[in-house]
């Protein structure tokens, strides 16, 4: 199983001092997040994409590319790409790009994006959201698969004789992921290229997690990739750790109370108990995060968001501290007890999955992940990966 | 999951955005619930009632608008509204309008929770100088949503719970007793539909990829 981070690269004032940081010191903290969660051991770093302040990871490629060659095993991700407004083409370049300059240590998460404007800016119709969710990724897949494209659409213009270079590593092309809160049609988009799917599991109860991982799940053996089990789930979370719980409210609540995304609503402890939001010890969030497996079964990949609503970055580099040393490897081992034997990992590049058996075993994951098979897509007629 | 009308039994749920307790917006409401299930039982139809008081769910509304997502009690009266057989809103009139608490719940309301569902709409005001405000106002929200409003609407002002020497079939108990049986006749002709559960039945991949783009 993958832990990780995702940022969404918001800059927010932290509420406590008033400040802001400036654009380029919440692009350095993202830098310096993404750094750390590999030190201390996690898998996975995934930032947001927007076009609008207050956010500032415009250009994901650049920042990520930055960070592969700062690291040597941490996973570069996407939260989101977004697949509705950026050119399919242009992404298919850019990603296949980073696929090389990182060797294979490169997955995306597709997504809609959720900032109306963004569709007129970049010459889009909102109305037509998730007719160009499936029509850019369908082209985009193809154009990862096939060395030449001729490909005629309603939302793009044509392609003849398109050849997307560089091809993608070793002739695989990166891992997706679609994520998505409520929208049924991308759990069945996801379900039918036999690619994951991500619930960001912040915003929403469990009962809508439950809902529409189900759905994949069923739809993911309707399109035949298997049993419902075998399927690629990952799920967000959102922490705030102190040893001490109480110590932990009292931080955090200046925080959650001016929230851009829920401040002035719920009180914290209503917000806790309605939504994952877990603010408490590491313990705590140990028993919470366990709870997931309740919701969605066993899964492969689990993310936290720890740097939002204005939080500085040294309580943020503590958190991700505190998921290496006291939660992470409690997750790891605690999740791979009662796992179901044929619950694959999430899919990496082969060559990520050759240098961890190459490494003698130092992610917990690796005796696990040899010897399940790879997941072909009818969709695409292409294997996807090995699996770690 | 049936509808009301497939068990032979049809539920109406009462939204009264009422402050007081007791409301006079309240007590028309329960006027009206009254008075249609009286129709109903004339009819040979068996009905149930129930009565949601705004104001008990108006921080739940507020964090709705705020987050995105229902607290549980609020989900289970909007889970309640669209299931129903029967709407009847009733709003105290401020400022030319219906209030703000009304408004709130329709606006988190999910998309096509009312559509096509008979409705009775009716307000209560001061004076009956705002009555107007059920055809400028009301109308003109529940037609957005499609719901199946009844041609009478009802509007009580302060001075018609005394009213006297209004003859019989003007006063605002005949005004109620013909829109409640507008909505009870309403309620009778509907078919029960199923519920449509995106979930269960997902539209196939490959359908939802030849679909014509919705905005050309």
């Amino acid at each position: 199983m993958q832990f990780g981070v995702f940022s969404v690269g918001d800059v927010t004032h932290d509420p406590t001092t008033g400040r802001a940081p400036t654009e380029h010191e919440r692009i350095e903290a993202m830098v310096a997040i993404a750094l750390r969660a590999e030190a201390v051991g996690l898998d996975v770093f995934a930032s947001g994409e927007h076009h609008n302040p207050p956010f500032v990871p415009s250009s994901p490629t650049t920042m990520l590319g930055y960070i592969a060659a700062k690291t040597e095993r941490l996973i570069v991700s996407t939260a989101t790409t977004l697949i509705t407004t950026n050119d399919p083409v242009k992404i298919a370049e850019d990603y296949a790009m980073l696929q090389h300059l990182a060797d294979g240590r490169v997955d995306l998460m597709m997504g809609r994006g959720n900032t109306g404007p963004v569709y007129p800016w970049f010459g889009f119709d909102i109305r037509n959201g998730i007719a160009l969710a499936y029509e850019h990724y369908n082209l985009l897949h193809r154009l990862w698969r096939e060395d030449v494209v001729d490909w005629d659409g309603k939302l793009r213009t044509p392609l003849t004789g398109f050849t997307a270079v560089p091809r993608p590593l070793d002739g695989v092309p990166p891992f997706v992921w679609h994520g998505s809160i409520r929208s049924p049609e991308i759990a069945e988009q996801a379900a039918y290229y036999g690619d994951g799917f991500f619930h960001n599991n912040i915003f929403w109860p469990a009962d809508h997690v439950r809902r529409m991982v189900e759905l994949y799940r069923r739809r993911w053996e309707h399109h035949g990739h298997g049993p419902a089990h075998t399927a690629i789930v990952g799920l967000g979370g959102q922490v705030f750790m102190r040893p001490n719980s109480q110590d932990a409210i009292r931080e955090f609540r200046p925080y959650f109370d001016h929230a851009p995304v829920y401040g002035g609503g719920p009180s914290l402890e209503d917000y806790m108990e309605q939504t994952p939001l877990t603010v408490g010890s590491p313990q705590q969030v140990i028993d919470r995060t366990l709870g997931f497996r309740d919701i969605v079964g066993d899964y492969q990949r689990q993310l936290f968001l720890v740097d939002h609503a204005g939080l500085p970055l040294p309580a943020v580099l503590e958190q991700l501290d505190m998921l290496g040393e006291l939660v992470v490897p409690v997750l790891r081992r605690e999740f791979a007890k009662g796992r179901h034997a044929g619950v694959p990992n999430a899919p990496v590049h082969p060559r990520v999955a050759a240098r961890r058996e190459g490494s003698g075993g130092a992610v917990p994951d690796d005796d696990s992940a040899a010897g399940h098979p790879t997941a072909a897509s009818p969709a695409a007629g292409a294997v996807v990966g090995a699996r770690a | 999951m049936t509808t009301g009308a497939a068990r032979g039994r049809r539920s109406i749920v009462v939204i009264t955005a009422g402050l007081g307790v007791p409301s006079s917006t309240r007590l028309l409401a329960d006027r009206l619930a009254a008075a249609t299930e009286r129709h109903l039982t004339d009819a040979g139809i068996e009905s149930r009632i129930e009565v949601v008081e705004l104001r008990d769910h108006g921080q739940e509304l507020v964090n709705h608008l705020l987050t995105g997502f229902s607290a549980p009690t609020l989900q289970a009266v909007i889970d309640q509204v669209v299931g129903a057989d029967g709407l009847i809103a009733v709003t105290p009139i401020f400022n030319a309008s219906y209030s703000g608490l009304f408004k709130l719940f329709f606006d988190v309301l999910e998309r096509d929770g009312l559509a096509g569902k008979p409705t009775l709409v009716a307000a209560t005001g001061g004076t009956a100088r705002h009555s107007l405000a059920i055809d400028h106002a009301l109308r003109p929200l529940f037609a957005y949503l499609n719901a199946g409003v009844v041609a009478t609407g009802v509007y009580a002002a302060a001075e018609d719970w005394g009213a006297s020497g209004v003859p019989a079939d003007a006063g605002l108990v005949a005004r109620i007793d013909r829109a409640a049986s507008e909505l009870a006749a309403a309620i009778a002709a509907r078919q029960g539909r199923p519920a449509q559960d995106p979930f269960a039945d997902p539209v196939p991949f490959d359908e939802l990829l030849r679909a014509d783009p919705p905005a050309g």
